[in-house]
């Protein structure tokens, strides 16, 4: 691997992201999937780097996954994707950072076909108009969540109490980045480092002290698409797109997979689990899988936050052994209390792959 | 004095051409932009179909060209034409007064790095056709193993690609992967030679011939089917990706080494170099001639002439004869 | 329940791994198998072809990739037309012959 190749190309996909201001686009699925991490991407933007993010109530799914499941026709997913516009519009913000991969993709999609076909737009604003009274801008920025996170990885290093660094021998943790297809597949410039070696995580990976892994199916898809899991009788090659990659990645032993995407950590993390009940095969160290996490909750950990705030326990892989290494404190006593220290029960423990 | 001609460009076109102009008695004027004559076929190690050593040829041609003048690391400023005559302004200040003007500017090797899914310059063991020539003329390269057992070769490198901006097909690709192929089989007879291609395109003189040598003497296999991806293994060798289109599925390979046949492209100076003479480019972004069939030599000025790959991609004996056809126009536009 | 979490079986073939042995015998017995270039003349000429699926062709590629060609290979009636209109004049007929031989186990010997 030559790294100043990857920097050159790097250099040539670089955006200008706006300081400041910002509109929240949540994930109709994450908060679901990965409870805490909009919570904490809310909090670390906020209090750790003092920035003004809107977050907005009454926005509802950008209708990304009935599209691309085809179950709606692309003028109704632009009609909700203009009512998001519209709330934004509303609310006086003019730039829009995204937490779905998916509805950052939708999004620029929209703005895209509009600057080619501007007669849709015109009939798009009237179909809003008559569907809800509203009106829109379109935004001036649109970014993904983790565009920010990658802008601001290095005050978040600087902040930082623990690093992507193992305690016991000194050496970086192995990280592989998953980088979901719709954030920079679709439109190469749109993200950082383009579409064959985006950068946005692996900027964080190593700035937060770790060491990225480059394996052979790194630029393939998690094996989510829509059509592929939603679809039963398609689900068995949605596991066997995430069993491709997890053989492609064993050699390189990986500590942990970072992700930007709200399908992708869910299915990299939970096939783990059903890859194990068939085959009896783990991916990780000691018969445990590799951890999974999102770039918001990894950025949690580096900032000192408690790995249960972080809603670590609702992976399917145990996270310990990552905690270990990095030498995040925690309370194993603690992982099944709810908020209210409410006991949640434990989940029934899987035959083949190793979990606390 | 003789009427003078300036050639612009020193690479094979330009050298015959000067060769052709001094032994019809003109004065020719070489400008060449790098610090040395030969361009392309300077680098290249041996030609087909013969297996001749491009050295030669080039040693020959300078040898031919004793007496012209000849500027080295030089660029044109501009070009513009007087009456009857043309200044061809150097970027050192020098003005060239001439009688005409012969483009022989020749191509440029597509930059690999821009098909980003090969990843040359960021795979250890990714080269291109030119590194592979250099290679065999002595250059050192840490990228070539010291004993692979498995090499690739990818064509149509930016070529036929409308996403890289060339639609055109260069032409010599599909014989050079071959004669590379063959001459990577003969250095190591035990290793596996894979060939990545969209259309083979064989069409010159003993081409076919390279062919079947290929696959009956040195089993090197064939496989129609571009590669989509390139990867890096853990032990550091190379996966690659494409559809076995014949056999209508998808295929992986490991790789000791990977060739990409990086094609010709239209020079990026061509519009700024023709700017002062009005002439335009071509569709293809190369120089345009003033016919495809009956005049690929002359432009649509009256004393502009072309000589070699500055009009498309071409072979080494066109190049050669289009020299000399050009110099056969130069001088009737003289004799005039 | 059926949820339908399997994994399902990949189609790619990994070339490096695939078992050419069969081939390789055939190619040192009539090395210009090695020469077809995949015009696909031979099958389209085959008695054989329409009705059964035979074809030269998806025989040399079979057996370069790993695909099971020996029920295409019973289907072959030895007319000997794919012979005459191979542009590379590979001998098809005595191809398909020594392969059956192969086949039959006397190759092995």
């Amino acid at each position: 691997m030559i790294y100043q190749g990857k920097q050159k190309i790097w250099s040539d996909y670089q955006k200008d992201i706006p300081d400041d201001h910002w509109y929240y686009a949540r994930s109709c699925i994450r908060q679901n999937f990965f409870p805490a991490s909009e919570k904490y991407f809310l909090e670390i933007a906020r209090k750790v780097l003092g920035k003004d993010i809107c977050d907005n109530e009454h926005h509802t799914t950008c209708g990304g996954i009935a599209y691309h499941s085809d179950t709606i026709p692309q003028e109704t997913a632009m009609t909700i994707v203009a009512r998001q516009f519209a709330l934004m519009s509303e609310c006086g913000y003019e730039n829009l950072v995204v937490s779905c991969i998916t509805s950052f993709g939708n999004y620029n999609e929209t703005i895209e076909t509009w600057r080619e076909f501007p007669e849709l737009e015109a009939k798009i604003r009237e179909n809003l108009w008559k569907a809800c009274r509203r009106e829109f801008k379109v935004p001036k920025y649109v970014a993904h969540a983790s565009d920010l996170i990658f802008k601001f990885r290095h005050e978040i290093a600087a902040k930082s109490v623990n690093r992507l660094v193992n305690r016991e021998t000194g050496e970086p943790l192995r990280v592989v980045e998953h980088i979901g297809c719709h954030y920079s597949k679709m439109f190469p410039h749109k993200g950082f480092g383009g579409a064959e070696y985006p950068c946005v995580l692996s900027g964080m990976v190593e700035s937060w002290g770790g060491q990225v892994i480059d394996y052979p199916e790194r630029r393939h898809c998690c094996g989510y698409g829509f059509r592929q899991y939603h679809v039963k009788a398609n689900r068995g090659y949605c596991v066997a797109n995430t069993h491709k990659k997890f053989e492609s990645m064993e050699p390189f032993h990986p500590d942990m997979i970072i992700t930007n995407c709200p399908g992708c950590p869910y299915f990299l993390d939970r096939w783990q689990y059903v890859i194990s009940e068939q085959t009896g095969k783990t991916y990780g160290q000691g018969g445990y899988g590799i951890p999974v996490l999102t770039y918001e909750e990894l950025a949690g950990l580096m900032l000192g936050y408690d790995p249960w705030d972080l809603g670590l326990q609702t992976h399917q892989v145990a996270v310990e052994p990552l905690l270990d290494k990095i030498g995040v404190k925690y309370d194993p006593a603690a992982k099944y209390l709810g908020l209210n220290k409410e006991d949640l029960l434990r989940p029934e423990l899987p035959t083949n792959m190793k979990c606390h | 004095m003789k009427p003078a001609v300036a050639i612009i460009g020193g690479g094979i076109a330009g050298m015959e051409a000067a060769r052709q102009l001094l032994l019809l008695g003109y004065t020719p004027i070489m400008i060449e932009k790098s610090d040395h004559l030969g361009g392309h076929v300077g680098e290249w190690h041996c030609l087909f179909p013969d297996m001749s050593p491009a050295a030669d040829l080039v040693e020959n041609l300078k040898n031919g060209i004793k007496g012209a003048t000849v500027f080295l690391e030089t660029g044109i400023a501009f070009i513009n034409r007087i009456r009857d005559t043309y200044n061809v302004m150097l970027d050192n200040g020098i003005s060239i007064p001439c009688q005409a003007v012969l483009f022989a500017t020749g191509y440029e090797l597509f930059d690999a790095a821009k098909k980003e899914e090969y990843g040359y310059g960021i795979y250890n063991h990714v080269v291109t056709n030119r590194d592979l020539e250099l290679w065999f003329g002595g250059r050192e390269d840490a990228r070539f193993p010291a004993k692979p057992s498995t090499i690739g070769f990818v064509h149509c490198v930016g070529s036929r690609d409308i996403k890289a901006g060339n639609m055109q097909c260069s032409k010599v690709c599909c014989m050079t992967a071959i004669k590379q192929a063959i001459e990577m089989k003969e250095k190591f007879p035990k290793a596996e030679i894979y060939c990545f291609y969209m259309d083979l395109r064989l069409f010159g003189k003993k081409y076919e011939d390279f062919y079947i040598k290929a696959q009956r003497d040195h089993g090197i296999h064939f496989i129609r089917g571009r590669v989509s991806e390139v990867g890096e293994n853990y032990d550091g060798t190379l996966q690659i990706k494409a559809e076995d289109t014949l056999n209508g599925k998808p295929l992986k390979l490991n790789l000791d080494l990977l060739v990409l046949m990086a094609g010709m492209v239209c020079g990026k100076d061509n519009a700024k170099l023709t700017a002062g003479l009005r002439m335009g480019l071509d569709t293809d972004g190369f120089l345009r001639s003033r016919d495809n069939i009956y005049g690929v030599t002359d432009s649509n000025r009256r004393g502009v002439f072309f000589a070699g790959a500055c009009t498309g991609t071409k072979t080494i004996p066109e190049t050669i004869s289009e020299a000399r056809a050009a110099v056969l126009g130069i001088h009737n536009y003289l004799m005039k | 329940m059926d949820f339908g979490f399997v994994l399902n079986p990949s189609s790619t073939v990994d070339l490096g791994k695939v078992d050419t042995t069969l081939y390789d015998r055939l190619a040192r017995r009539c090395p210009d198998v090695k020469t077809c270039m995949a015009c696909g003349s031979c099958s389209a000429t085959c008695s054989a072809a329409q009705y059964s699926g035979m074809s030269v062709r998806k025989v040399l590629l079979g057996l370069q990739r790993g695909n099971d060609v020996s029920a295409m290979l019973s289907n072959c009636m030895l007319c000997g037309k794919c012979t005459m209109v191979c542009p590379r004049g590979i001998n098809t007929r005595n191809l398909i012959l020594t392969l059956c031989r192969i086949h039959d186990g006397e190759g092995s010997k």
